[in-house]
């Protein structure tokens, strides 16, 4: 099934929900609200003919200053039957940023679930364990916002935990060579 | 003396972060029944360098040797992953000579990371032999690689638009001479482990993964094809020149850890096949495109061929419009060695990428392992690990 009539079939199924795709080299990315975004992969993964069994990835594009809503929440699925590929994208606003966690659908979203969050502190609703995954639990903020910086904003000034532990790490030594 | 009663207790069991069997820095906590495990719960982030976030900062070019890092076993599928990405955004054809020469130098890679999956996976379990057979092949290949690329790990070598630079006929004869032998080594570590016990009773029925579960969990490369399905990016989405050679692609049955182990070892054979088939049909020309990105990319706008882009709205707003002509993004995937690697890149026009996304195989077979651990003895923890064959560079980028 090509591109246009798997639009043509997600059209007619949720003709409220999609806002707008985009083909670009050969790949086709539908941008839908964020509402029914549970039913709208549920549906593309059991109706015969689209079958999109298989999900690629989840991640999260932050468009701050250039659009609102500011996040897109990025579905890649694939059909292993039928050899097609699909791009979802859901928008999130800043505020309440929130979306369903697909989770009981794949249960390989579970982690790409928790390095969205991790990453750009979009709160996944229904997920069974959403933590940090790849920082540290007591990090501040989210890597992966276009606000957060790239090079450290601190200076000559030393991280604050990195004190902490040192100053751990010297009391062990000195407890070790008193006893 | 008094007889004491002894029961079977709870108990919490560290696992790693420095475990010489976890592949890397992964941490397990494991909460124990006696030899069961009733739950565990995977710890990962240790190597987390922020790959993404660092190549919003710098130009396309320069997050080439960023992706070395990912998954150190295999650099140069890496690389080439990310080429494919690029110039599948910027519109670069690539010449047929450095098509050929990347899927021959993919190939290679596939089978030197294999070989240190074989290696230690192998020592995991128990036997030793097998590891220094391994690493003797392995230094071979590293010795071909720094002929062409001057590295032997972390090569750098693919370019956006095509490779670096172009190989010898010394390199080639070397090569052949190596597909040659190649098979033959493969059988003789089977004969080194294929018949012996104590390997087969620790992997045969061991970490069974059904083919919806397999599907359902988002596996690929041999740990997916180990569970009999047959997927792989090479044939199903052919890059490079992988359309115009011929392999087969090893497909399991019962998805225990032998069945993966046995495709595996098949794919070292398809790949010496591969690599045979380059080298008989490499054809003559240049080696880098017209239009390939400079070295040194000015911070100038991407140009970009955005004549089939094809858009429509449902919302009337002038400002979407724009926003759709100003970001396109892409989305390219290569097999690497343990699964699909996929870089999804969103461009904004600039010389930097607005967003770069690296979809690593580790990072979902790591996710799998409280499932496939829960329920089964301590000592198959190790041969879980080692047969979904995760690489924790990549599994926190």
């Amino acid at each position: 099934m090509n591109h246009a009539e798997i639009v043509k079939k997600i059209k007619e199924r949720f003709p409220e929900e999609i806002l707008w795709f985009v083909c670009f080299r050969d790949e086709c990315s539908i941008t839908v609200k964020k509402e029914k975004i549970k039913e709208i992969l549920g549906y593309l993964k059991n109706t015969p003919g689209l079958d999109f069994d298989y999900l690629i990835d989840i991640t999260a594009v932050d468009y701050l200053g250039f659009r609102e809503p500011r996040f897109d929440v990025v579905y890649h699925l694939q059909s292993i039957k039928h050899r097609h590929r699909i791009r979802i994208k859901a928008q999130v606003p800043e505020q309440g940023c929130c979306i369903d966690s697909v989770t009981d659908i794949w249960a390989t979203a579970n982690w790409f679930e928790r390095e969205c969050f991790d990453m750009f502190g979009i709160q996944f609703i229904g997920h069974p364990d959403l933590r940090r995954i790849l920082m540290p639990e007591d990090w501040n903020g989210f890597p992966l916002r276009k606000d957060y910086p790239v090079r450290s904003d601190l200076g000559d000034k030393e991280w604050e935990a990195y004190k902490e532990l040192k100053e751990a790490a010297k009391a062990w030594k000195e407890n070790a060579e008193q006893s | 003396m008094q007889n004491r009663v002894k029961t079977v207790k709870e108990l919490v069991v560290n696992m790693g972060p420095q475990h010489p069997a976890t592949h890397g820095v992964l941490r397990l906590i494991l909460e124990l029944e006696g030899e069961v495990i009733r739950k565990c719960t995977p710890y990962i982030g240790y190597l987390h360098r922020g790959v993404e976030k660092l190549s919003e900062d710098l130009t396309y070019v320069q997050s080439l040797p960023l992706t070395d890092r990912l998954d150190y076993l295999s650099s140069m599928v890496n690389n080439v992953g990310f080429c494919i990405a690029v110039e599948k955004l910027v519109g670069i054809n690539v010449p047929e000579r450095a098509k050929f020469i990347r899927t021959m130098m993919s190939e290679m890679a596939r089978i030197c990371s294999h070989l240190v999956w074989i290696a230690t996976h192998a020592l995991d379990i128990g036997a030793m032999t097998v590891f220094l057979y391994a690493m003797r092949d392995r230094e071979s290949l590293l010795e071909l690689f720094e002929m062409v690329t001057g590295a032997r790990l972390t090569v750098s070598y693919p370019r956006v638009g095509g490779v670096r630079c172009d190989v010898d006929n010394e390199f080639l004869d070397k090569l052949y001479k190596f597909t040659e032998e190649f098979p033959g080594k493969v059988e003789e570590y089977e004969t080194l482990i294929d018949r012996n016990r104590v390997w087969l009773k620790r992997t045969k029925g061991v970490g069974v993964i059904t083919a919806e579960e397999a599907i359902n969990w988002g596996l690929t490369g041999p740990t997916l094809r180990g569970s009999g399905v047959y997927y792989d990016v090479r044939k199903f989405f052919p890059y490079d020149a992988y359309d115009k050679v011929e392999f087969e692609v090893p497909v399991g049955k019962n998805g225990d850890i032998y069945d993966r182990y046995r495709c595996r070892m098949l794919e070292f054979r398809q790949s010496a096949k591969i690599i045979k088939q380059c080298i008989e049909k490499l054809p003559e020309g240049p080696i880098l495109a017209e239009n390939a990105l400079r070295i040194r990319m000015p911070e100038s706008p991407l140009k970009i061929d955005k004549k089939d882009i094809i858009f429509e709205i449902y919302t009337e707003d002038k400002q979407i419009q724009e926003f759709i002509q100003k970001f396109t993004e892409v989305y390219a995937s290569v097999e690497a060695p343990r699964g699909e690697l996929g870089f999804y890149i969103v461009c904004d026009s600039s010389s930097k990428p607005y967003r770069m996304r690296v979809r690593a195989p580790s990072f979902v077979h790591a996710g799998v392992l409280p499932k496939l651990c829960e329920g089964s003895l301590v000592a198959d923890v190790i041969a879980n690990i080692g047969s979904i064959d995760i690489v924790l560079g990549e599994c926190d980028r």
